[in-house]
Formats: structure tokens, sequence, C-alpha cells
């Protein structure tokens, strides 16, 4: 016994010593394992993998990853240009026109040819189906889960008829020069695929059997788009192969292969990107951003349709009704120390929109930092140091989209009280507040605030501008949250919906933007740059100004 | 014995029924619309009550709970608003990942933990014991999502030895030990195991010692009984005291992962939480926590047993 117990205790700290040089030798050969990848691996923001059935969740991140890669639409976004706005082109409709006498009916050209990633045959009737599966309840296809991600995007369209297999007319509730825009939310999803997966489900009645297959369909889509699914884990992963039939030879995927990973959290999405592990990732940990570099990756970012504004409250009694004070706060925010703030991952504001953009037009009121002339407005408006202007403003303290609230709003309570303003904040979790922003200011949720801080997507006319000033988007129809509006606005708003002609609809919103501007029913505080950190290894990246980016193009070393 | 199992059995259904009645009325007087999460922001009116009225949002409060419990009886707990996917499919598959997690975890922390606390106890006074006093107290006392992320930047960032996210190398979540899905787990495990290790070291160390100073050790050893049989006897006195703590400590593994599962993006019960509050998907939360505490009631009774059977005197008082 005395022998063995040396024998022993030289023998385990040996074996253990085997042990952890196996284990450093494994974990050494992993990165050599994960780097002979040829795949591209993209880290998502979404905590789950956005719906997959052809009207996805998560917001546009839904769209950029499942909606346009897998999918397509009657009319596109062209996501080829990085230094001009994204700009509307033919999609699945080659051509569309409104019918000169009656403005409610459109007739959209179909593209002839075009699959299925299943082999069926996109046309006419499958347009009909994809309307049917938003719009009509009667219809076997109807999906309520779909409902409020799509009508809410093209509030107008009411129906969908065949003329012949290439040609389908689309009918809206009024007159609407929005519609073609609005349809970019209208991914075509195929018919043949999804009743094959009806045939093959269980249920009692035809509506469980519905709701069956379209579970059954989102684990094993088929839409028209670069890629087609191949893999689907729930909150996992999705994997995706290049669909090499593709109908436009420009965008067939040079990339084979692409897997799309949830990843909340920032820090956790810049780990993997540094360790190997992923070679995109969305928004990265702003903290980071120079160790990115360092390390050899890319960050891409371009001024975005995503603005971050306070929103103003132009109920009685709100501190806001004096159009000298609404100017005086837009020139007293000093963006620049902002960007540096957020280590340049935003851009400085002109207007809802950006100069160059056909929708911006002529303002008079130049946005910029200027608190001398700031401050001679609130003095005019009868305000001063020892006589400051309390206003309240809603507020979260994260949220999808919502940038960095806490450090921006701080950032801009700082600058404003130059201006003689005191700002006092109400912060309340992301969902309430985008709750509240329905109620509208008169709705007791306000707690009597005047301004509330919702970013917004300015990628069409009508989440950009109309919801915000038309009084017929007063709460809780939509997100008019001040009541602000009057007749003038009302009638710049019907111009640009009832302009056909695609220049003199852009020409309309053109005014609707210069009279928003000038009266400045917003504090225009940021835009959104939608920073990507990606491996040097992927080639051909165009970032757009836009939310999406086209993964089709894009080649890897 | 059987009575005994049978009667903490009986006792686990009001447990269950309470814990769902306070989660299912926290989550409606919390503010906010569960709705949220599939509305974009400019929904009808029209449209929300339509939406409402498919998932039952519309009916009273005692009515929706009622079904939902009657439902739940039955192994149904609805549809998630945000995924539009069973909730019992994604729970279930969710906690599976956590055990397999927490399992890791706890094998960790109870081996160190007992090694550090043997060492200690055995060994009071000495610098052995201090060594593993400092470690069982960092153990309990370092938050686990700071260490997790440092774990990330040394491990995953720096030397690129381990990967910093997810469940395996392609996604799936079987229970394969193969390296290439072991690398995912030891990270988020390790860092999973500080705090049992540092709880379970300390009781061990507290029992040892106590037992060290009773008189049948002190008798035992007068009869010439060598170390090994004394640390028999010891191990045997203190193991169902650290099988209980253990047991405990594999409830709140399973319950409280949520910050480590976030960190590592494990797609655990823990992230799925995270992701439920976050979305406000409130068939998906109520469920994750329902499941969740079966598990902590299931496992708090198997501790019971195991416990009872090693040291029978329990049964007996």
């Amino acid at each position: 016994m005395q022998h063995a117990a040396p024998a022993s205790s030289l023998k385990q700290p040996l074996a253990a010593c085997a042990a952890l040089a196996a284990l450093a030798a494994l974990a050494l050969a992993a990165p050599a394992a994960l780097a002979q990848e040829k795949t591209l691996r993209i880290a998502m923001t979404a905590a789950d993998i956005p719906r997959t059935l052809g009207q996805p969740d998560q917001g546009f991140e839904g769209n950029r990853f499942t909606g346009i890669p897998i999918y397509d639409s009657l009319t596109q976004w062209d996501l080829s240009q990085a230094d001009a706005p994204s700009v509307l082109i033919p999609g699945l409709a080659t051509s569309w026109a409104v019918d000169a006498k009656d403005k409610t009916r459109w007739v959209f050209t179909l593209r002839p040819g075009v699959k299925f990633h299943d082999g069926s045959a996109f046309d006419a009737d499958a347009v009909v189906w994809n309307v049917q599966k938003v719009l009509d309840k009667n219809a076997p296809q109807f999906d309520a889960s779909q409902v409020g991600v799509t009508t809410s995007r093209i509030p107008t369209l009411r129906s969908a008829r065949k003329i012949d297999d290439l040609t389908v007319e689309l009918g809206t509730s009024e007159p609407d020069a929005f519609l073609p825009i609005n349809l970019t939310n209208l991914f075509m999803a195929s018919p043949a695929q999804w009743r094959k997966k009806f045939d093959a489900a269980a249920g009692a009645t035809p509506a469980d059997k519905a709701k069956a297959a379209w579970t059954a369909f989102a684990a094993d889509p088929a839409g028209t788009g670069p890629f087609k699914v191949t893999r689907f884990v729930a909150r996992e992963r999705l994997e995706l192969a290049a669909s090499k039939t593709y109908w436009d030879a420009r965008r067939v995927p040079k990339i084979g292969k692409v897997v799309l990973l949830p990843m909340p959290e920032a820090n956790a999405r810049t780990a993997a990107l540094l360790g190997g592990q992923v070679d995109w990732i969305e928004a990265p940990a702003p903290d980071a951003s120079a160790q990115i570099t360092q390390r050899g990756f890319k960050i891409y970012a371009n001024a975005q349709p995503h603005v971050w504004p306070w929103q103003l409250s132009f109920i009685a009694g709100s501190p806001w009704l004096d159009k000298r004070v609404r100017q005086a706060a837009n020139l007293c925010i000093d963006r620049s120390g902002m960007k540096q703030l957020l280590g340049g991952m935003m851009a400085e504001p002109k207007g809802t929109v950006s100069p160059g953009h056909p929708w911006f037009g002529k303002p008079g009121f130049d946005i910029r930092y200027d608190p001398k002339a700031g401050q001679a407005l609130m003095e005019q408006a009868g305000h001063s140091a020892a006589k400051p202007l309390k206003v309240k403003v809603q507020i979260s303290a994260s949220g999808s989209g919502q940038m960095q609230p806490l450090p921006m709003n701080e950032f801009a309570q700082q600058s404003l009280k130059q201006c003689f303003f005191d700002v006092q904040f109400d912060v309340i979790e992301w969902n309430t507040l985008s709750t509240n922003w329905r109620k509208g200011a008169k709705d007791a949720s306000a707690n009597g605030a005047s301004a509330v801080n919702v970013s917004f997507s300015a990628m069409d006319p009508f989440f950009a501008m109309a919801r915000f000033v038309s009084t017929k988007a007063f709460p809780p129809l939509s997100n008019n949250w001040g009541y602000y509006g009057n007749a003038e606005v009302d009638q710049l708003v019907a111009d640009a919906r009832t302009s056909f002609d695609d220049k003199a609809r852009d020409a309309a919103l053109a005014r609707l933007h210069t009279h928003i501007v000038d009266d400045a029913p917003f504090v225009w505080i940021a835009h959104d740059v939608g920073p990507r950190a990606l491996s040097p290894k992927i080639k051909n990246v165009v970032q757009p100004r836009s939310w999406f980016i086209d993964i089709a193009t894009m080649t890897m070393d | 014995m059987l009575a005994y199992c049978l009667r903490r059995v009986i006792y686990a259904v009001p447990t269950m029924l309470g814990v769902a009645l306070v989660c299912f009325v926290l989550m409606h007087i919390a503010p906010g619309d569960p709705l949220v999460a599939i509305l974009p922001p400019d929904a009808s009116a029209e449209l929300q009550a339509q939406l409402r009225e498919l998932y039952g949002l519309n009916r009273s409060l005692p009515e929706q709970f009622a079904m939902w419990v009657w439902r739940a009886l039955h192994g149904d707990l609805g549809v998630s608003i945000a995924s539009n996917r069973a909730v019992a499919g994604e729970v279930l598959r969710a906690v599976g990942n956590t055990l397999r997690i927490a399992l890791v975890a706890a094998f960790i922390g109870f081996a160190f933990g007992c090694l550090f606390g043997l060492l200690a106890g055995y060994f009071r006074g000495t610098w052995i014991d201090r060594l593993a006093s400092i470690c069982s107290v960092l153990g309990v006392s370092v938050p686990h999502y700071w260490l997790g992320m440092v774990m990330v930047i040394l491990f995953s960032s720096q030397l690129m030895w381990l990967p910093a996210t997810g469940a395996g190398p392609s996604g799936s979540n079987d229970w394969a030990w193969d390296w290439a899905h072991l690398q995912f787990l030891l990270l988020p495990a390790l860092t999973m195991s500080v705090i049992p290790m540092g709880i379970i070291a300390r009781t061990v160390r507290a029992l040892v010692a106590d037992i060290l100073e009773q008189e049948f050790i002190v008798g035992l050893r007068a009869k010439g009984l060598t170390h090994t049989g004394v640390l028999r006897h010891m191990v045997k006195n203190a193991a169902p005291t650290a099988l209980a703590v253990l047991g405990l400590q594999l409830g709140y593994l399973l319950g409280g992962s949520i910050l480590i599962e976030t960190v590592f993006s494990w797609p655990g019960a823990g992230l799925l939480l995270n992701s439920a509050i976050f979305q406000r998907d409130l068939p998906l939360l109520q469920g994750t926590i329902l499941v969740l505490a079966l598990f902590f009631v299931v496992l708090n009774l198997l501790v019971d047993v195991l416990q009872t059977l090693l040291d029978p005197r329990i049964a007996r008082s």
C-alpha cells in the first residue's frame, strides 16, 4: 500500500497533463477547421430566425434575410447603388400602370418563365393566391398570422384578379400612387408547395390543416428568390443554397451556401466574428469598432432610411405649439458630438429624407447645429436661462431599431440645456412605448409627455411621412401621435397619393417633405447607418442607402 | 417510503397551480401589448381586434386562465404569438438544451466543489484551506455573465480556441458528446458551474469540519482507522447534504441560466425566456415558466427521495 500511493500520485498528474494536452490540441485544431468553411455565415440581431413562410417578422431584418433572399415581390428595391438612394425597379412584374379612368385599378404585367423553387410556374394565379393569403378570410390559404406584417404595409390593397396568365389586376380602396412601393412587402410564395403541405397535413378542420400546412411550409418553403432553403432549425439556424436557375442572370448567386444565425447579444456577435465563427455580423458592439478593424474586418455603413427623432405633441398646452421653439430645438442639438459618442455610427439628418433624395424638396429651414440662432429663437418665444421651457419626452431604455436610446437622449438633453430647454424623460419598456405610440399624446399612457422617441423606417412615403402628418392618421388609426396636421398638409398628402406618374409623385412628395421640414413637427436627431462588420474575404459588397442588402451579387474568396 | 413519495407528489400539485396562477397574473398586469411582436406600428384598430380574437386575448382573465390550465393539462401550451409554432415543442426543445448544459455544469460544480470543500475542511487553517475558500468565495461572488464575457474574450476572441456562441456545428440540438459538439458546451458550462461549485465547496467544508470534530470520528481514529477509512465515513455523512444542495443548484441552473444563455446564444430555456420577454410573447413566456417550475418541483422531489434513501433518519422524522 505504501508503494502504491506514490505511483498513483504520479499517474494522476500525468494523466491530467495528457488530457489537458489533448484538449489543447483539439482546441487549437478547431479554428483551422472553421477556417476551411467556405460558407457565408451571418449573425443576425434577431433572437429567432425571422419567419420563412413569405411574410417575415422581425421588422425589416426579416425582409432583409428571409424575405428578399428566398422570395421576390412584384416590385423591388434597386440595391446595386451605394451612393444614391434606393429606388423602385421591376421585380416579378415587368411593368405596371394605373387605369386612366379608375385610379383604384392597377394592371401588372408579370415576368414570363419564372419558376418557384419547387419547379411550379409563377403566374397570375400565384399572385391572386398570395394576395388572398392575407386578405381573403374565406380562402383556404388565409393565414391570420401573416396579416399583421403585410396589410399595414400595404394599407389600401383590397383585391387581386387574374386577367390572363401573365397579367393581373390589383384593386385599392382609394386612389393610391404609393401602391407599387408598398408591394415590395408582399412576397410571392409557391401555391403548389403550400398545397402539397396542405394535402399532407393533419387536422380536424380545413382551418387546422391550413395552419399545419403553413408550419410545414415555413420549414420547407418555396419562393422564386436567388436562394432556396435547405435546412431550417427553429431559433438556431437557417441554411440557404444558391438557386442556379434564378431568373435574373445578374443576380444568380456566386456564393453557394449562406447560413443565418440568430445572435441577439452585440458582444456575442462581435466575439463570434473575432473568433472566426461567423463571417458577417449585423450591428457590432459600438465600442469594439477599433478592435474589429484592427483584426482586418471591414465595417460597412451608409445612411439608412431610418429616422431617430423626437415626435412632438400639438395638443392644447403642448410646449411645442410655437414653431420658433420647434426650430430652436432642431438648431441646438450637437449632432456631430453625438456622432462621436456613437463611434461615428449615425448620420446627421437634414429632414426625414436626405438631400439628394427624390422626395427631399427645397426646405427653407436648414437643420444644423447653431445654438446662437436657437437661443435667439427661444428668447423671441419668451424663454431664457432663468425661465427655461419644461418638456417631457417618453423614451425606451432599449428596443428594436432604437439605436442607443439612453445615451443619445441624455446627450440631446444636455445639448438642449444651452437653449433653455429643461428636458425630463419618462423611460418605459420598449413594447409599452410602442403601444403608447399608437394611443397618442391625448391618452393617459402619454403620462404628460409632450414628445415621444420612436425611431421609424422612411422607406416608403406612407411610412416616412403620411402616417405622421395626415389628420386621417390620428390615433388610434395610425401613428400621428402628436395630432399634427391641417387641411393644407392633408392636401399635400392627397396630392402625393394621387400623382400616378413617378416623377409627379416624387415632386408631390418633395413638396410635402419641404413643408414638414419647414414646420418641424419633429426634432430630427439622427439617421441610422446600419453598421455591419464583414470578413475581408467577402467581396463585391454594396451597402445601399436602404434597410436591405443584396447577398446574391457578393462573392467569397 | 411509498407513502412519503406519494405525499410529496400530492404536495407538488398546489405548488404547480400556484406557480401557474402567479405567472399568469404577473404577465397580464405588466404594461404593454403582447401583439406588439407581430403587429406593425401603424396597425389598424380592426386588425388588432382581429388578432386579439384569434389569440383569445379578448376574453376575460379568469376565462383565459381556465382555458390555459385546461389545455396545459392536456399537453397543449398554446401557440407562440411571435413564431406561430407550438409552445410545448419550443419549450421542451429548449429545456432539453438547458438540461444538457446544466448537467455538465452541475457535474463540474459538484466534482470541484466537493474536492475544494473536502480539502478545505480536512486541512482547516492551512494554506490549502485558505486557497480553497478563496476559490469558493470567488465562485459565489463573481457575476457569472461578467465571467462569461471574460471567457469569451479570452478563449474565443483572443485565443480562438473555443466557439463563442451557439449549440453545435450544424445547429443540431441532439445530445452528442463528440468534440465538435462539446467545444460549444464548455465555455457556458464552465461559466455556469462556478456558482454551484462555490456553494457546494462552502457547504462541504463546513460539514467536514463539523464531522471531523464529532466523537465517532475521534473513536474511529482511536481504533486505528486509516485516513482513507476516515475519509469514507466523512463522505458518507456529508453526501446527503451535498446532494441536497446539488439538487437545489440544478434547479437554479435550469431556471437561472437566462444571462449565461444570452451571452453565449445557447438555445436553451433561458434564451427562450429572454426572447419571450423581449417580444412579450405571453403563451411562450407562460409555457416556459410553467415547464421550468415543473422541473424544479420534480428535482426537489427526487432530491428529497434520494436524501431519504441515503439517510433513513429523514423518513423516520
